[in-house]
């Protein structure tokens, strides 16, 4: 009888012993989120360390995101032109593309960007200061090395996605321009008064809101990864890669996750 | 006289998740004085260099630097005693973002409010002790083992302080090179008023510059003493580390057969009769 309830239970006990570790993980990334923020502000030093993040982050990072946008926006100017024109709604085009970019897809695709150029980056950077004792030299020197390491990336983070976003919509609305109108003929200043027409303030704000979250999640998920290597089963550069994995997958997830909670809270 | 401190261990046993790596210590480092903690791979010297740092923390007892107990002290308090120690990691541990000359200033940025004149000042000097005057605007990779250990040092040196830790100072290097940097080592004791503390299983650098020496094995502490002390004992573990004898083993090593060479994927010993 109680191998019955052994067996029973065991299911019950694993799935318990998940929950209770996910959980675990979310409290000590959520504790490990406010306490890079509350650095942000340690000083007049930062301010040196947050630009040099932000040119990381942000600045190098505009050609890729240019290049995304532009071509995602093509394809959706094309798609949405084929589609539309089955119903003679063609003139809907800018509605379709200015809509779908601003609310969905900019900040979604800027963050995945973001998280596969800069947030692996940001685990890599950190998890190889790890194993190599560096920020073990730092704790030693008495320097935070949450407030040397990771509050920079985090104020780059808040301030560099929702900029990238906004250009990921520049350009992704222009490339739907390029196919639409310029491409396959849909009337130019229909395309224009309609981008202008469907976006009200509230869509673009809540764009805006979706990349800021983004980039809070990105960078606390990235650099807790990295901070948090030496912890994991495997210890040196395997450990490294395998944070570096988790970090881009986790944040992945997480970015979709987030966009389909903060669409449904937002519109 | 000396004002550097001395480090006392109580009852310590040191480890990680629980596990004891090393038990049961009592042992009084003096002040002043180059003392060498020494042991063969894995008796936990290292670990112990983490718990005296507070990095982590022990299972049991008490760690006592200049008669303050380490793990007692504020939070506040415990920053003032560690802005008087400087460790040299075992690979020198220099940030791979910055040039040498900001690695070794950024304890004084980030701890002082001097100009930064002075501050390039104090690190050029610094540098120049470890001889390395030259190097102020290379990066860590630039830079040879040796190199990045002596860099560590000056950094480790940069504020002065009272208490040195050294983490495997000679690890990877050649004799000549390990000769060198003891040699520095000395003349940093000589010149500044400082308690050493040196981690090491090199067994020439201990004889040549260790005042006090520590020995760890088997879990526990096996002696405390002087080198003249250690070299007279008889105890068969210190006997056989200090006269480099390897364990004596009951069954032989090479016990499996050789590969059996007509079995590889590629035929060696014809392309190679063929040439």
């Amino acid at each position: 009888m109680s191998r019955v309830l052994e067996g029973v239970a065991t299911p019950f006990n694993a799935l318990g012993t998940v929950c209770l570790h996910v959980l675990e993980e979310m409290g000590a990334l959520f504790i490990f989120f406010l306490d890079s923020v509350r650095l942000m502000f340690a000083g007049w030093g930062q301010f040196a360390k947050t630009v040099r993040q932000i040119y990381f982050i942000g600045f190098q990072s505009i050609s890729v995101i240019a290049l995304i946008g532009l071509f995602t926006g093509m394809v959706m100017g094309m798609q949405l032109y084929f589609a539309l024109s089955v119903f003679g709604a063609d003139g809907f085009l800018g509605t379709g593309v200015a809509l779908s970019m601003v609310r969905e897809l900019a900040p979604v695709l800027t963050a995945i960007m973001l998280t596969g150029r800069a947030g692996s980056a940001m685990t890599a950077e950190i998890g190889v200061m790890r194993i190599s004792e560096q920020i073990d030299a730092l704790t030693i020197m008495d320097i935070n090395p949450m407030r040397y390491l990771v509050a920079p990336k985090m104020a780059a983070s808040i301030i560099s996605f929702p900029i990238l976003t906004a250009l990921f919509n520049l350009i992704a609305i222009t490339g739907g321009w390029l196919t639409g109108v310029k491409l396959l003929g849909a009337n130019a200043g229909v395309y224009w008064y309609r981008v202008e027409a469907a976006l009200s303030w509230d869509d673009i704000y809540g764009g805006f809101l979706k990349a800021l979250m983004f980039g809070v999640l990105v960078c606390t998920i990235c650099c807790y990864e990295g901070y948090y290597t030496h912890t994991r089963g495997h210890a040196g550069p395997e450990g490294v890669s395998q944070s570096t994995t988790n970090a881009v997958v986790k944040s992945c997830v997480i970015i979709l996750m987030a966009d389909y909670i903060l669409t449904s809270l937002l519109w | 006289m000396t004002t550097a401190p001395g480090i006392e261990l109580k009852n310590l046993t040191v480890g990680y998740s629980g596990n004891p790596v090393v038990s049961d210590m009592n042992i009084e480092i003096p002040g002043g004085k180059l003392t060498m903690v020494v042991g063969g791979s894995g008796c936990g010297k290292s670990t112990l260099l983490k718990h005296i740092l507070r990095l982590n923390a022990p299972i049991e007892g008490s760690i006592r630097i200049g008669g303050h107990d380490v793990f007692s002290l504020s939070g506040k308090a415990f920053r003032c005693l560690r802005q008087r120690m400087g460790v040299l990691f075992q690979d020198g541990a220099l940030l791979g973002s910055l040039r040498l000359v900001d690695n070794v200033a950024l304890p004084l940025r980030e701890h002082t409010s001097l100009k930064e004149s002075r501050i390039r000042d104090i690190v050029r000097h610094k540098l120049e002790l470890v001889g390395l005057g030259h190097a102020l605007d290379l990066y860590p990779n630039e830079l040879s083992g040796g190199m990045r250990k002596r860099a560590g040092l000056a950094r480790a040196l940069v504020m002065d302080p009272q208490v040195l830790f050294c983490d495997e100072p000679t690890s990877g290097l050649d004799p000549v090179m390990s000769a060198e940097l003891d040699q520095l080592l000395l003349e940093m004791m000589g010149h500044f008023d400082m308690t050493m503390v040196v981690v090491t299983h090199d067994l020439a650098s201990m004889r040549s510059i260790a005042d006090y020496v520590v020995v760890l094995g088997d879990g526990r502490c096996l002696f405390q003493g002087t080198v003249e002390e250690l070299e007279k004992q008889q105890d068969p573990y210190l006997r056989r580390f200090l006269d480099r004898k390897a364990h004596e083993r009951d069954t032989p090593r090479l016990t499996m057969p050789p590969i059996d060479r007509t079995k590889m994927k590629l035929n060696c010993t014809q392309l190679l009769d063929e040439g």
